[in-house]
């Protein structure tokens, strides 16, 4: 499993009712419903993805978050999951506020773009970063709001929104010392428990 | 069930039919004294009873919904796409039960049939119905059958509203709620559609005020017109186009020619009115019409939707089908809302399909594919 999987899911209460935005194939969210016993719901705009998680005997619901997620009841979920999509919302900062409206708690993991790889190909290159972890070019991309762990944290502050943990990932696996360290340099991945 | 017509097929199937002669009080406030339920089966039930699934038809389906009732029948079932062996309602794991709704005239009681009190046909006296006398009846039909819980009831258009109503109705009788190309109660244009597809069958001069089996006479020319006016609430103007185009079959548009010219979608519709008025009674069609018009899922919830849906035990699957301009998606997505405020188990697709309403009986690649991963789950008890 992706190791910001592996944090969210020990963030997860066992039996709570969870919302998986952007839920992919379902595996993580089947995963969530076999290990922590959770009520969960997948959000899906991938017709393959939904037929994948549906088939996973998960509840999809087709539905972009792009054109709003008011169906979703005041505090509906104990927790709001958004892994790797924080970067392809159109407002990322209005999914935000959405997702602490829905549930009492989110946990949102995105890529670094503060990395210190993303910095020496953007100063040395001149051009944006591709790599195996951002594979897409420019203009091709559906990561269209790119962040840094300083961003976000500023965003968060701005917002009044409570950071109640946060775990990097880093290149090395088990102990992510440069990325605990400097996150804003060396965390691949970023991963966040937050609240209001 | 003898032989098998062709793979993957149900095979030769043979309709039953089932009396009751208990009184059954209709929402309308009548009672009907006595009914007959004319049903297939298809697969077998296990000796829990816990494989039964249910089909409920729509406005002008029947009981015949998979297979061939004889080696030389040219089309097969209704909804022949969907159930048979390895299809997403798979005859190998479940037993499936469709019958003709009460009302209808392919052999349940309805307005053909003889009213026992006159020795006459029924003709418009017959009771109106209303869905959820529709879901009584079933229920009925159920218990005859041995059936205590369905696994799964499953309906389009008309038939999603059934299944719904089930769902509010006996809670405790179904697992799975399958709701496709529908909607929770008719829009303004939906009833308004329904309404010139009754004036034109009341306006036929034989239809005699619904009297016309006793006359010996069909209203041919009104259920015609009624069912091309419904025919085109089917199509998208996409698929006519596509269909259709401005393809003539007969005459030119050429300068100097004053004869007027037939397009192909006039030659079409003409058939699918004269072919539906010799298979359809006209009573019938007035009465099904009017059950979906007075359907709404929540009228005697507050007109609260989640709070009906809130009665409900089961887990649900709701279809939409993008160019259904009848019931659109955003019919479905109401129920969807409401299922989620109400904090029941549910999953949706909007299937991208150009065919309009009439995609929900088609064979569709996504629509098979979600239908048939949707279906790994039912029966499988949690």
């Amino acid at each position: 499993m992706r190791l910001d999987l592996t944090h969210i899911q020990r963030w997860i209460a066992p039996g709570s009712k969870v919302l998986d935005l952007g839920c992919g194939n379902g595996v993580f969210l089947r995963q969530l419903q076999d290990t922590r016993n959770v009520r969960g719901m997948g959000l899906e705009i991938d017709p393959a993805n939904i037929s994948a998680a549906i088939g996973r005997g998960l509840n999809i619901v087709e539905q972009n978050m792009d054109l709003g997620l008011d169906n979703f009841p005041d505090q509906s979920f104990d927790t709001v999951v958004m892994a790797h999509a924080l970067q392809v919302v159109h407002y990322p900062d209005r999914v935000l506020d959405e997702m602490l409206r829905i549930g009492r708690e989110g946990v949102v993991t995105f890529p670094n773009f503060g990395h210190w790889r993303c910095r020496i190909y953007l100063a040395f290159r001149g051009r944006m970063p591709v790599s195996k972890f951002m594979p897409h070019s420019w203009y091709d991309t559906p990561n269209i709001h790119f962040c840094t762990v300083t961003d976000f944290e500023a965003l968060c502050r701005d917002k009044g929104i409570r950071i109640l943990d946060r775990e990097m990932v880093g290149n090395t696996q088990r102990r992510p010392l440069l990325a605990r360290l400097w996150p804003n340099l060396f965390a691949l991945t970023a991963v966040y428990r937050i609240t209001r | 069930m003898s032989q098998t017509k062709a793979k993957s097929s149900v095979g030769i199937v043979e309709p039953q039919s089932a009396y009751f002669d208990e009184p059954l009080l209709l929402a309308c406030g009548r009672e009907l004294a006595g009914y007959e339920l004319v049903y297939e089966c298809y697969g077998q039930l296990n000796a829990e009873a816990s494989n039964a699934v249910l089909i409920c038809h729509a406005l002008s389906g029947n009981h015949h919904a998979a297979g061939y009732h004889s080696e030389d029948d040219r089309k097969p079932g209704w909804w022949d796409a969907y159930i048979g062996p390895g299809k997403p309602i798979d005859t190998e794991r479940f037993f499936v039960v469709c019958l003709n709704n009460l009302g209808g005239c392919h052999g349940s009681t309805g307005p053909t049939s003889i009213n026992p009190d006159t020795g006459k046909p029924w003709g418009p006296d017959f009771p109106p119905l209303r869905v959820r006398d529709w879901v009584h009846s079933q229920k009925r039909l159920a218990e005859r059958l041995g059936i205590t819980c369905w696994a799964a009831v499953i309906g389009g258009s008309l038939g999603g509203m059934q299944a719904m109503r089930w769902a509010l109705e006996y809670p405790d009788m179904l697992q799975h709620c399958v709701v496709i190309a529908s909607a929770m109660k008719l829009s303004a244009q939906n009833i308004a559609f329904n309404e010139i597809a009754r004036h034109a069958i009341q306006s036929d001069p034989d239809f005699a005020d619904g009297h016309y089996l006793e006359q010996d006479s069909v209203p041919a020319q009104g259920l015609g017109l009624a069912r091309m006016v419904g025919h085109i609430t089917y199509l998208s103007d996409d698929a006519m186009a596509q269909k259709f185009g401005r393809d003539l079959r007969r005459g030119t548009l050429d300068q100097g020619d004053e004869n007027s010219v037939e397009f192909q979608v006039q030659s079409y519709l003409r058939y699918q009115g004269s072919q539906f008025s010799n298979r359809f009674d006209a009573n019938t069609y007035i009465l099904m019409t009017r059950a979906l018009d007075y359907f709404d899922l929540a009228r005697e919830y507050g007109d609260d939707p989640v709070e009906a849906f809130r009665r409900a035990k089961c887990s649900f699957l709701v279809i939409s089908f993008s160019t259904d301009w009848r019931f659109s998606p955003q019919r479905s997505r109401e129920i969807v809302d409401a299922l989620i405020a109400a904090d029941r188990p549910v999953s949706y697709c909007e299937i991208e399909a150009h065919e309009g309403h009439d995609a929900f009986l088609l064979p569709l690649p996504r629509y098979m594919e979600v239908f048939d991963a949707y279906m790994q789950r039912v029966g499988v008890s949690d």
